[in-house]
C-alpha cells in the first residue's frame, strides 16, 4: 500500500558547478501542495525530478511506488513546464488532439479539458496569437488530459489576471477533492494561503514544511511572506 | 514504438507544415524554379542532362536537412520535447514520425521536380521514373535524420542553420557534380566514398544513363543505411533526463 504520491529520499542535484538541490527528503501526499520560494531557489529543478527529466547526482524519487519518469508513470503524471509547452503554429484544439492521441485518450477528453481551463470559445485560435495567460492555460489543459493522478505544475498562474488565478486555484482544489495529488510551485507568497500544505524553499533546501497556519504560527508571523522572512533571519542568526 | 503515437507525430508535423503556407510554397516550388534556371542557363548544351540528376538528389537532402534541424531544435528549446518525453512516447515514435512526415513532403516535392525535369525540360531518363522518386524520398529521409542529429548540437536556430554549410556543402562538392568522383585526388575520393550524398547522386545518374537498375538498388541501400544510422544517432541525442 502506497500512501504517499511522492517519496523523495536524499535527492541531490548539481548543475554545472552549482548545487541546486541539497540532499532533500520530502514526501508529498494528496491535496494541494504548494512549493514556494524565490526565483532560482531550485523549484523547477525539483519539479523536473518528479517527472523524471532531470539528471540527478544522488538520491531516489519514487512516484506511486515507481521510479520517477518510468514507463508505468508516464500517463499518470501531468506536467506543466514554466514555458507554455505547446505548439505555437497549431490551434488549441489541434494541440490537444495531438497530445490526446499520444496519451491514447478519447476526443471527449479534449472538450472536457477545454471547459476546465475555460478556453472552449478560443479552441480554434492558433496558439501563437493568444495572450500569455491563454497560452499557459492551453499548456495546463494538455496536462489535464486523461485525468492524471499527480499534477506537477511549475508556476501555472504567473502573469494571469487575478480573477483567472482565482478560477485556477478553484480548479486545483476540485481536482484534489477528486483524488488528484496537485503539486504546484509559485513565487507569489499570497497564493500560499490556498494550499493544504506548503513547502518553503530557499537555495536548494526546504526551510519550512506544514499547513499555512502551522507555518505562520511557528514563525510567529501574520502572513506566509512574513513567516518566510522570519525563518530566513532565524536561520542566518 | 507505438504506431498510434508515431502516426500522431507525423500527422502533427504535416499539419504544422500545411499551416505554414510560405514554407510549404518554398519547399515545393523553389526546387522547380532552380532546376528551370539551370536548364535555361545551359540551353542547347548537354550539361542539363549531366547535372540534372545530381540536382534531383541534392534538393530533397538539403531542404529536409534544414527544415528538420530547425523544427526539432524548436521542440528541444520550446519545452514540447521535454513534455513528450515525460509522456508515453518512445524516442523512435518521435524520430520515425518526423521521418514519415518529411518523407511524405519529399515525395510531393520530388514528384514535382521529376515531373518538371522529365516532362517539360526534356531530361533524358533511361531507367524507370518511379525509381527516381524512391531515391529522392530515401534521400530526404537521410536529410531528416542528419538534421535531427545536428539539432542536438545547436543552441539557437541561428547555429542550426550554420550546420548546413558544415554538413551539406562538402557533400555537394564531393558528390561528383563538379568533377567525376574517380578523378578526385585519391584522399578526397576516399572521403567522397564515405559521404552518403555521393551514393544518392550515383543512383540518380545511373537511372538517367541506363535501364539496368542493379547498381541503383545497391546505391539506394547505402543511402538507406546512412539514414537508419542517422536516426539511431538522433535517438541517442534524445535524452529523457537532461542536466
Amino acid at each position: 500500500m502506497v500512501n504517499n504520491a511522492v517519496e523523495i529520499h536524499d535527492l541531490h542535484v548539481v548543475r554545472g558547478r552549482h548545487t541546486v538541490l541539497e540532499h532533500l527528503d520530502i514526501t508529498i501526499g494528496g491535496g494541494v501542495t504548494g512549493l514556494l520560494g524565490p526565483s532560482g531557489c531550485g523549484k523547477s529543478t525539483l519539479m523536473r525530478c518528479l517527472v523524471g527529466v532531470q539528471q540527478t547526482r544522488a538520491g531516489t524519487v519514487r512516484v506511486f511506488g515507481e521510479e520517477a519518469g518510468s514507463r508505468p508513470l508516464r500517463d499518470r503524471v501531468g506536467y506543466v513546464t514554466q514555458a507554455a509547452s505547446v505548439y505555437d503554429d497549431l490551434t488549441i484544439a489541434e494541440n490537444l488532439r495531438f497530445f490526446a492521441r499520444v496519451l491514447g485518450v478519447g476526443k471527449d477528453e479534449v472538450d472536457r479539458v477545454l471547459m476546465a481551463v475555460d478556453l472552449g470559445d478560443r479552441k480554434d485560435d492558433v496558439v501563437g496569437r493568444l495572450s500569455g495567460g491563454q497560452r499557459s492555460r492551453a499548456s495546463l489543459a494538455v496536462a489535464l488530459l486523461g485525468s492524471p493522478d499527480l499534477l506537477v505544475l511549475d508556476e501555472p498562474t504567473v502573469g494571469l489576471d487575478p480573477v483567472l488565478r482565482e478560477d485556477l486555484w478553484t480548479l486545483f482544489h476540485d481536482l484534489a477533492d477528486r483524488g488528484t495529488a496537485v503539486f504546484v510551485s509559485s513565487h507569489v507568497m499570497d497564493e500560499a494561503e490556498r494550499c493544504h500544505r506548503l513547502l518553503l524553499m530557499r537555495e536548494g533546501r526546504i526551510i519550512a514544511d506544514g499547513s499555512p497556519a502551522e507555518i505562520k504560527e511557528k514563525a510567529g508571523a501574520d502572513s506566509v511572506e512574513d513567516a518566510f522572512l522570519a525563518i530566513v533571519r532565524r536561520d542566518a542568526a | 514504438m507505438t504506431p498510434r503515437i508515431t502516426a500522431a507525430v507525423a500527422g502533427r508535423v504535416l499539419t504544422q507544415i500545411r499551416r505554414d503556407r510560405r514554407t510549404l510554397a518554398l519547399l515545393l516550388v523553389l526546387p522547380c524554379l532552380l532546376i528551370t534556371l539551370l536548364w535555361w542557363m545551359f540551353e542547347d548544351t548537354p550539361v542539363f542532362d549531366e547535372v540534372g540528376p545530381a540536382l534531383l538528389a541534392m534538393f530533397p537532402f538539403i531542404v529536409m536537412f534544414l527544415v528538420t534541424s530547425v523544427t526539432t531544435l524548436r521542440e528541444r528549446s520550446g519545452g514540447t520535447l521535454e513534455r513528450l518525453l515525460a509522456m508515453p512516447m518512445g524516442k523512435l515514435d518521435f524520430l520515425v514520425g518526423y521521418a514519415l512526415a518529411f518523407g511524405a513532403v519529399a515525395a510531393v516535392q520530388a514528384a514535382l521536380a521529376v515531373g518538371l525535369s522529365v516532362g517539360l525540360l526534356g531530361l533524358d531518363v533511361q531507367g524507370p521514373v518511379w525509381l527516381l522518386l524512391v531515391v529522392a524520398v530515401v534521400d530526404a529521409v537521410l536529410g531528416t535524420a542528419l538534421g535531427l542529429f545536428v539539432s542536438a548540437f545547436a543552441q539557437t536556430e541561428f547555429q542550426a542553420v550554420q550546420f548546413m554549410p558544415a554538413v551539406v556543402i562538402p557533400q555537394i562538392l564531393l558528390c561528383g557534380l563538379f568533377i567525376p568522383r574517380d578523378q578526385l585526388p585519391q584522399a578526397l575520393e576516399w572521403v567522397s566514398n564515405v559521404l552518403p550524398l555521393s551514393y544518392a547522386v550515383d543512383a540518380m545518374t545511373t537511372l538517367t544513363e541506363t535501364t539496368a537498375t542493379g547498381d541503383v538498388w545497391s546505391d539506394l541501400a547505402v543511402v538507406a543505411a546512412y539514414a537508419v544510422a542517422g536516426l539511431a544517432l538522433g535517438a541517442a541525442t534524445l535524452r529523457r533526463r537532461t542536466a
